[in-house]
């Protein structure tokens, strides 16, 4: 079990209630950072490296993503010119593949599964945690929020994110609610003058030791399952406590962060139009929660698996497109299903103009972290899980090269999450199970 | 009775018990189950994470309409086609905690303002800017008894009044103190997760069975979806329900409540997937008509229908299906294409309406709350109406489509060669891959397609009449009437309701042990007439529902138990 240290919290919540809430000034300065700007000079901390994933559905159309020659990109493929201004910062992994071992490919859901968590599903199953679990248990544990997800089709459970087998981490699906939940009452710019704890907080926080306090009696005569169950409540509660305790403190200042500008409630919904507006007001909200140290791992869902992304007055969605659309001869692909590729690659390029956006020391927020958008099918009209497309995006603070193709050749997809794994320095030397079991990254993209 | 243990046979009771035992340190020691082949056979109690509608009601029930819940849940998941079931397998997320603390601190907010503490606490503090503890106390093991569904224990009530007395004293605000006391009880585990006890069953050596208070919550949550009223509470108490003639007056006056309507109309937003509601949406270009009002209409009508059918008039079940029956507002006058005038001219009114008989509209399949959550958003669906009927309504379950299928032939709307449906997905059902399952989708489907995508009743699909002909299961039909009486005379139909409230009741699917018990159930269902509420009062009254097999730490020994995993506890910490 995960231990976040057993500390007195009542009596220190006491102590801090019994006196007077302290009025602590900090003027922000450039000397907070170092000479080369990399570290918080008075921890020598280096900044933190984030994290993200993207999820999109449908894959794209074999032969026309993927650059021509493996190495550094010249050009990339049709379906990824949005991405064209970026390529010197992302890289390409083509011939990635789902090895099932016999286990049913359930479409839609087998593929993209096994991708994020290593483990290809039983049936319905999912057997192992996503990657940005792992990823937030070691970088997100002392930032507000461990990870935050958004979903921009309006469904919630279209994230992607899980703990375990019956939990997902829910998307916001309304950029207004993540905009509260973020920067609403609760929280504290890092480079204000002062910070006065609140003590509404403190009430709060000492008040949830109750709750703790019931966990023993609560767990006593369970069955494992249900334990596992109260655990995971459990963890979630000292999320919770930590979230107070991280809000209580004098937050160190942030250069990078600037607090953005409250956004307007806006329709949700799988109308394409629809979802691009959200995911670019949530690129940027999400963006700036980075900057200013709300957290550390972002996710985002940008459509389903088997997508309902469809356009205002079309009879067919995505998914049903990607079925029923007949091959336009001429052309080769299916047109309709095919313009939707537009979209959703420009809409990845909003992301990283959100976060390149954002300057960070020597560099910017995209140079320090790193995004891996990854989808769940290679060619969707069969549902195949060969040469499934992976990007990563960002240099993770220099832990990453970019403008790469990496071609391979059949590898399980788990490669290009082993690789992202190490790059964000994850101690792991293999990841996934069974023929999804990657033991090599990439080393051609590590630094 | 038949009993679950003489259904079992021996080889099968020794697996599990093997299991069993391998998984408990103290399975076998002085003091496990008496018979433990016994106790194995019985399934697990299951903690079932409470859902919004139930929160909502019990915050209804507890402190009234006026208190207003607002926030984002934590979605709930389907398991064996009941979300009922699903509560036993979720959990609560990190980002779904701070959404169920910033409800609480709304709700506990709203309970102590100045417009509701009059009548809302049971006592005035002495001091408004001070600690009251007498009063604390009073108003939090009131209400916790509730929430909790049962007393609180002493070191549960002690800590929540300490907490209102240090926060009245930091905050100098006795209602902020009490407060923050009562948003600790909404998001405590014992709140949001219905956690059943096991006791021995004095009357059958070596089996177990719910406790009283449990019992009692296994009740209220079935039949009113939401926590144990004062009377039921007292009897879970007094130990009224381990006697027959106790639990059956506690049933009979729930089933005569009005409270009853809450609880029919949960099992069946349950059953029939209403939580798509949520996410459903048509194209506005193509169906105007089709927005967020119609939607909300359209959930309550098909609920109207059903409590109307099922409770007031006592109906038949299967009737359902074939009623002419039903309550419509103009808006879904409009989608329908029947004229509906409200007395008062109020389009939000609901006004009763009979179609005339043999009218393809008649029955609850025929509303949109079945043909438009079942299908596209820019057109209609054969296929995933005739999966939805075969899963939701018969209990049959379809398989996924398979991989590696050209689907180009398929439903090509633009094709001027198909003008209907059933022509598009007559390449379905010919090509070989397809076929096997979309022959018992699509000729159930087909069926229905004088609806559109959004519940609008239509004959002709792109200039060309709609055949609506098909086939259930053998019986042959040629119009949505014909269909809805295959429905109706379907063996399935009741058979799939009887496994459905049982599971919806106990938490999970019907364990294999207990196929005697929902054969029998489903004959006592058809010699009551198929009368819903018959049905609830035969399971809320039944052994099986509250029978439950040992827990991980085994419930027998409970001191030793209790003292192993609070030392592990301690370490884990």
């Amino acid at each position: 079990m995960n231990t976040l240290g057993r500390f007195p919290r009542r009596r220190v919540l006491r102590g801090i209630l019994g006196g007077a809430a302290v009025t602590v000034g900090v003027p922000f300065l450039d000397c907070f950072l170092n000479a080369n700007g990399t570290a918080l000079a008075d921890t020598g901390a280096p900044l933190p490296t984030r994290f993200g994933t993207w999820f999109w559905g449908l894959g794209f159309n074999p032969g026309r993503w993927e650059p021509k020659t493996p190495g550094k990109i010249a050009a990339l493929g049709p379906e990824l010119a949005p991405l064209e201004p970026w390529k010197q910062k992302i890289n390409v992994y083509s011939g990635m593949k789902v090895l099932l071992d016999g286990r049913v490919n359930t479409v839609h859901f087998t593929g993209p599964v096994a991708l994020i968590t290593g483990t290809v599903p039983a049936g319905q199953t999912v057997e192992a945690p996503s990657m940005d679990v792992l990823v937030s248990d070691v970088i997100g544990t002392n930032s507000r929020f461990r990870s935050l997800e958004v979903s921009c089709t309006g469904d919630p459970l279209h994230s992607q994110s899980r703990r375990s087998a019956s939990s997902i981490n829910p998307g916001e699906v309304s950029p207004l609610a993540l905009y509260t939940r973020v920067f609403g009452p609760g929280f504290a710019d890092p480079n204000a003058a002062t910070f006065t704890p609140d003590p509404h907080v403190m009430v709060k926080r000492s008040a949830l030791s109750a709750v703790a306090d019931d966990r023993k009696a609560f767990v006593a005569d369970l069955g494992a399952a249900d334990r596992a169950r109260m655990d995971e409540y459990f963890t979630s509660l000292r999320e919770l406590e930590k979230q107070l305790d991280i809000s209580l403190q004098k937050p160190a200042p942030l250069e990078a962060c600037s607090v953005p500008a409250k956004v307007d409630q806006t329709p949700t919904g799988t109308e394409i139009e629809t979802v691009k507006t959200n995911h670019r007001l949530f690129a940027q909200l999400l963006a700036h929660a980075l900057a200013c140290g709300q957290t550390r791992v972002i996710n985002i869902a940008y459509a389903n698996a088997n997508s309902s992304l469809r356009r205002a007055g079309a009879y067919q969605t995505h998914h049903e497109y990607s079925h029923e659309e007949p091959v336009d001869l001429k052309l080769g692909y299916q047109p309709e299903m095919t313009s939707f590729y537009a979209d959703i690659t420009s809409s990845f390029a909003d992301l990283l103009t959100a976060l390149d956006g954002i300057r960070e020391a020597d560099g910017t927020l995209l140079d320090r972290t790193l995004v891996v958008a990854s989808t769940d099918t290679g060619y969707a009209k069969l549902h195949s899980l060969d040469n499934i497309p992976l990007l990563t995006a960002g240099g993770a603070s220099g832990r990453m090269k970019t403008g790469l193709h990496v071609a391979a050749v059949g590898d399980p997809g788990t490669r290009v999450g082993l690789t992202a794994l190490q790059a964000m320095g994850i101690p792991v030397s293999s990841w996934g199970t069974r023929s999804m079991q990657a033991t090599k990254a990439f080393s051609e993209v590590l630094v | 009775m038949i009993r679950i243990s003489k259904l079992m046979p021996m080889a099968a009771a020794a697996a599990c018990l093997t299991l069993w035992l391998g998984g408990s340190p103290f399975g076998s020691g002085p003091g496990a189950y008496a018979d433990p082949s016994l106790a194995a056979t019985a399934p697990s109690a299951v903690t079932r994470r409470i859902s919004e509608e139930q929160y909502r009601q019990i915050i209804a029930d507890v402190f009234g309409t006026s208190i207003k819940v607002g926030g984002r849940f934590e979605p709930e998941i389907r398991r064996d086609g009941l979300l009922a079931v699903g509560a036993g397998q979720i959990s609560v997320t990190p980002s779904g905690l701070e959404q169920y603390a910033t409800m609480a601190h709304n709700i506990a907010g709203q309970v102590v303002s100045d417009e509701h503490r009059r009548t809302l606490l049971p006592c005035k503090p002495a001091d408004a800017r001070a600690a009251d503890d007498a009063c604390a106390k009073r108003f939090l093991a009131d209400v916790g008894r509730y929430l909790f569904r049962r007393p609180l224990k002493a070191e549960e009530l002690d800590s929540r009044v300490a907490i209102a007395s240090s926060t009245a004293k930091a905050l100098h605000d006795f209602y902020a103190g009490l407060s923050e006391a009562l948003s600790t009880i909404l998001v405590s585990p014992n709140f949001l997760f219905r956690k059943e006890t096991v006791e021995p069953d004095p009357e059958h050596p070596g089996q177990y069975r719910l406790d009283g208070y449990s019992k009692a919550s296994q009740l209220s949550f079935f039949l009113w979806n939401s926590v144990p009223d004062r009377e039921l509470l007292a009897a879970a108490e007094k130990g009224d329900l381990n006697a027959r003639d106790g639990l059956d007056r506690q049933v009979d006056r729930m089933i005569a409540s009005p409270r009853l309507e809450a609880g029919v109309r949960a099992f069946f937003s349950d059953m029939l997937g209403f939580d798509e509601f949520s996410t459903l949406s048509k194209d506005p270009v193509i169906y105007p008509k089709f927005g967020f009002q119609v939607i909300e209409d359209a959930r309550e009508q098909t609920l109207r229908t059903i409590v109307d059918h099922l409770l007031r008039r006592q109906g038949d079940y299967r009737d359902l299906f074939t009623t002419p029956n039903t309550f419509l507002t103009a808006r879904l006058g409009s989608i329908y294409g029947v004229p509906v005038v409200s007395p008062d001219g109020w389009p939000d009114a609901w006004v009763p309406y009979a179609y005339p008989q043999g009218d393809p509209r008649a029955g609850i399949l025929a509303q949109v709350s079945f043909v438009a959550i079942h299908a596209h958003p820019g057109r209609s669906s054969p296929t995933l109406r005739g999966k939805a009927l075969r899963e939701l309504v018969l209990c049959q379950k379809v398989p996924s489509p398979p991989p590696n299928v050209n689907f180009t032939l398929v439903n090509d709307v633009k094709n001027s060669e198909f003008k209907t449906a059933r022509e598009r997905l007559t390449a379905h059902r010919t090509e070989p891959t397809c076929a096997g399952c979309h022959k018992i989708m699509d000729p159930i489907g087909l069926g229905m397609e004088n609806f559109d995508s959004d519940g609008e009743f239509r004959l002709r699909e792109n200039g060309v009449a709609i055949d609506t002909s098909g086939e259930l299961d053998g019986m042959k039909f040629t119009d949505p009437v014909g269909l809805d009486k295959a429905v109706h005379d379907d063996p399935a139909t009741p058979a799939c309701l009887v496994n459905k409230v049982y599971a919806y009741a106990a938490g999970r699917d019907p364990a294999k042990s207990e196929a005697e018990w929902m054969k029998s159930l489903g004959q006592s269902f058809a010699e009551e007439g198929y009368k819903v509420p018959a049905l609830l009062k035969t399971i809320a009254t039944s052994d099986e529902l509250y029978r439950v097999g040992p827990t991980a730490m085994g419930a027998v020994d409970i001191p030793r138990a209790k003292l192993a995993s609070g030392k592990q506890e301690e370490e884990q910490r």
